[in-house]
């Protein structure tokens, strides 16, 4: 027994998880085509609620505080987006491809832009004057979202806002009897080169090493003379933007929008986190993996018990590690 | 001990116990009654996560859940069943049972770890239930909710005192019919929970709470089992959610994930809770009554405000009726930075500072 789980430890532990899923799913399934579909569409979800979760994960971590308003970020990326996107319908509609790619190009930075700016706003005016007090973090986020809800409200209207998507992402590959959605392909291909990104700044760069010290003890960091508050304004903008970018490429894959989609995800992102344990990327890819790839299978094996899954799911998790697989935050 | 500040809030949570009681004579038409009776539900509902997050600090996002178990386990069996008493008891305590699985399982898992981990689970849970709860559509009507009769002392039909004509005797103008009896049902039930909470937070009890929430490594190393207390007060909470719950579907004569179950009625009652002031019975009385009066008569006050001042440019789009959870949002947020005790609260240390 302790022979196995030191091969397990070594050939990768905990991140070997979402593989086994997909194998115990394989043989669930049958078959071969439609586990493939499943998978990538399982993958490309996982990558883009790795993209909303890996802000809030990282800002718990460093500074201790939970955003509850995060799901802002997420509707206002994806509705900024599909604005963007609709403003330039004529380089969308346009038969050249570069035109396409660009109209998408400007639709991810207005999203990321506007996180950016949001989320320093955010931290500035909401979550500055109540630091280290979660019941006033839990309420005040929660009346931030509120407004925030209501603000695109007023702005979009309440009936669901429709997206467009370049032609060259439309349809799907079919190889020999399985078929992949070619946005599902592009969303998992761009979420990895923003892990990939993710991980080479926290671990090669010297803010990286900061970020992950003040993560570990963040009195220690101050200590030796470092401004954590100012690195924290940084690591919240970002987190705020990449959960803009994840909205919006949701936007994409839904097509179809509403003002409650953040609150929606949320609960999903919120899953992901715990799963994953806080403060560590690496620990929120592997719960967004595990999310995206259960419920897809669940919901083809057993269709009403999809979101019921993600708690099974979350909660046998957290019998077995009551702080998640991978937390950074003791 | 008692300084004018908790003496006007008591006198009003009194005065308004007291317009409840005669609303029925004092308000007489279909729409006042729905809302005191709403009112009275909510009195319960949020007192009851007072206990919660107020004396025990933990915050939670399934309050609604448990307030649903109530009304569905009412509501199922008395579509089953038929109208009666015993479905709506046997409905009150499946309620009470499965909400008591719930919160133990939770408390038990959750309650260990930090008060952020709670809130995230707990509101994970309470959306879990929620789609269930539309999903399994044999069982719960889906989101259509189930219609059904209310036991037969509620109908507006019954007749509790007639003349000799045989016809329902009118007091004061109202007619003494099951409608009445049921609003008074309501009432003295939503009574009766508020005077049990208000004893318990008295209660030897009560104080070990206010303990763990000033400091809980202190409470523990004085010997109490902080998780134990926790999880009680987690199902003490739970079970009166889930009775507040039967006794509105009794009154509804309808139960849907709009009326019971619905994310919509956390925040209100998390809204309530805020702006009445946290720790305190009274602050609960008090923010429940603002809000339902805000949420029926203030929206129609802002759709006349906003018609009003048509011409005048942006002010019209301000005052929309459909703004009034924008400005809501930002008078909660405004309330949690600068009195974060609430009105009852916040009247309170104002009084003794005097």
């Amino acid at each position: 027994m302790t022979a196995l789980t030191t091969t397990l430890g070594r050939a990768g532990g905990v991140n070997l998880l979402p593989l086994a899923v997909a194998l115990i799913a394989f043989v669930l399934i049958g078959a071969p085509s439609s586990w493939v579909t499943l998978t990538v569409a399982g993958l490309a979800m996982g990558m883009m609620l790795f993209l909303m979760a890996s802000g809030l994960s990282l800002v718990f971590g460093l500074m201790d505080v939970l955003n509850f308003g995060h799901s802002a970020f997420v509707s206002f990326g994806a509705f900024v987006s599909a604005s963007v996107l609709a403003g330039l319908g004529g380089w969308l509609a346009a038969d050249s491809w570069a035109l396409n790619a660009l109209a998408l190009a400007a639709s991810y930075l207005a999203a990321i832009l506007f996180g950016l700016i949001a989320g320093w706003f955010f931290e500035t005016v909401i979550i500055r004057p109540v630091y280290r007090d979660h019941l006033r973090q839990i309420l005040i986020t929660i009346g931030a979202m509120i407004v925030a809800e209501q603000t695109i409200l007023a702005f979009w209207g309440g009936t669901p806002y429709s997206v467009g998507r370049p032609a060259f992402l439309e349809g799907s590959w079919i190889i020999g009897d399985v078929s992949i959605e070619i946005y599902r392909a592009f969303a998992f291909a761009l979420g990895v080169a923003v892990f990939v990104m993710l991980y080479l700044v926290l671990n090669r760069t010297r803010i990286g090493l900061l970020i992950r010290a003040g993560v570990e003890d963040r009195e220690m960091v101050e200590a030796l003379g470092f401004r954590v508050d100012r690195l924290f304004i940084g690591v919240f903008m970002l987190g705020s933007a990449l959960a803009a970018l994840g909205g919006a490429m949701w936007a994409g894959y839904e097509t179809l929008i509403t003002p409650h989609m953040g609150a929606d995800l949320m609960i999903v992102v919120f899953i992901v986190v715990i799963i994953g344990g806080l403060g560590s990327i690496e620990g929120t890819l592997l719960g967004a993996l595990l999310v995206g790839l259960m419920s897809n299978y669940v919901g083809f094996l057993a269709p009403k018990l999809a979101l019921a899954s993600n708690m099974i799911l979350m909660v046998a998790i957290l019998l077995w590690r009551p702080n998640g697989l991978r937390p950074a935050v003791k | 001990m008692q300084n004018t500040g908790t003496l006007i809030v008591k006198t009003s949570v009194i005065l308004i116990f007291a317009l409840l009681l005669f609303a029925p004579f004092l308000f007489q038409d279909v729409r006042s009654l729905e809302v005191a009776a709403r009112i009275c539900i909510f009195i319960v509902l949020v007192a009851s996560f007072d206990l919660l997050i107020g004396y025990t600090g933990i915050v939670s996002f399934a309050h609604t859940m448990f307030f649903g178990f109530g009304a569905y386990g009412a509501a199922i069996l008395l579509k089953t069943m038929g109208p009666g008493w015993t479905p709506v008891i046997l409905g009150a305590l499946a309620g009470v049972g499965v909400s008591l699985v719930f919160a133990i399982a939770i408390g038990l898992l959750s309650l260990r770890v930090k008060a952020i981990f709670f809130a995230m689970i707990t509101l994970a849970a309470a959306s879990v239930v929620l789609v269930l709860a539309s999903q399994l559509s044999q069982i719960t009507g889906g989101e259509d909710g189930i219609i059904y009769k209310a036991p037969d002392l509620f109908k507006p039909a019954t007749k509790l005192l007639t003349d000799a004509d045989g016809k329902v005797v009118r007091l004061w103008g109202v007619r003494l019919n099951g409608k009445l009896a049921a609003y008074y049902f309501v009432f003295f039930c939503a009574l009766a929970l508020f005077l049990v909470m208000l004893r318990f937070v008295g209660s030897p009890f009560g104080t070990v709470l206010k303990a763990i929430r000033e400091n809980e490594a202190r409470a523990e190393a004085i010997g109490y089992r902080v998780v134990a207390y926790r999880t009680a007060v987690f199902c003490l909470s739970a079970t009166i959610a889930s009775l507040a719950g039967t006794v509105y579907a009794v009154w509804l004569k309808y139960t849907g994930p709009d009326t019971a179950l619905s994310f919509a009625i956390m925040i209100d009652i998390l809204l309530m809770v805020v702006i009445g002031g946290m720790g305190t019975m009274w602050g609960a009385v008090i923010g429940a009554v603002l809000m339902i009066l805000a949420q029926y008569y203030l929206r129609d006050l802002m759709g006349a405000a906003s018609e009003a001042m048509t011409g005048i440019p942006l002010l019209p789009e301000l005052l929309a009726p459909d703004r009034w959870l924008f400005w809501l949002g930002i008078i909660f947020i405004l309330l949690v930075y600068f009195f974060p005790k609430g009105i009852a609260g916040t009247a309170m240390a104002w009084g003794e500072k005097a």
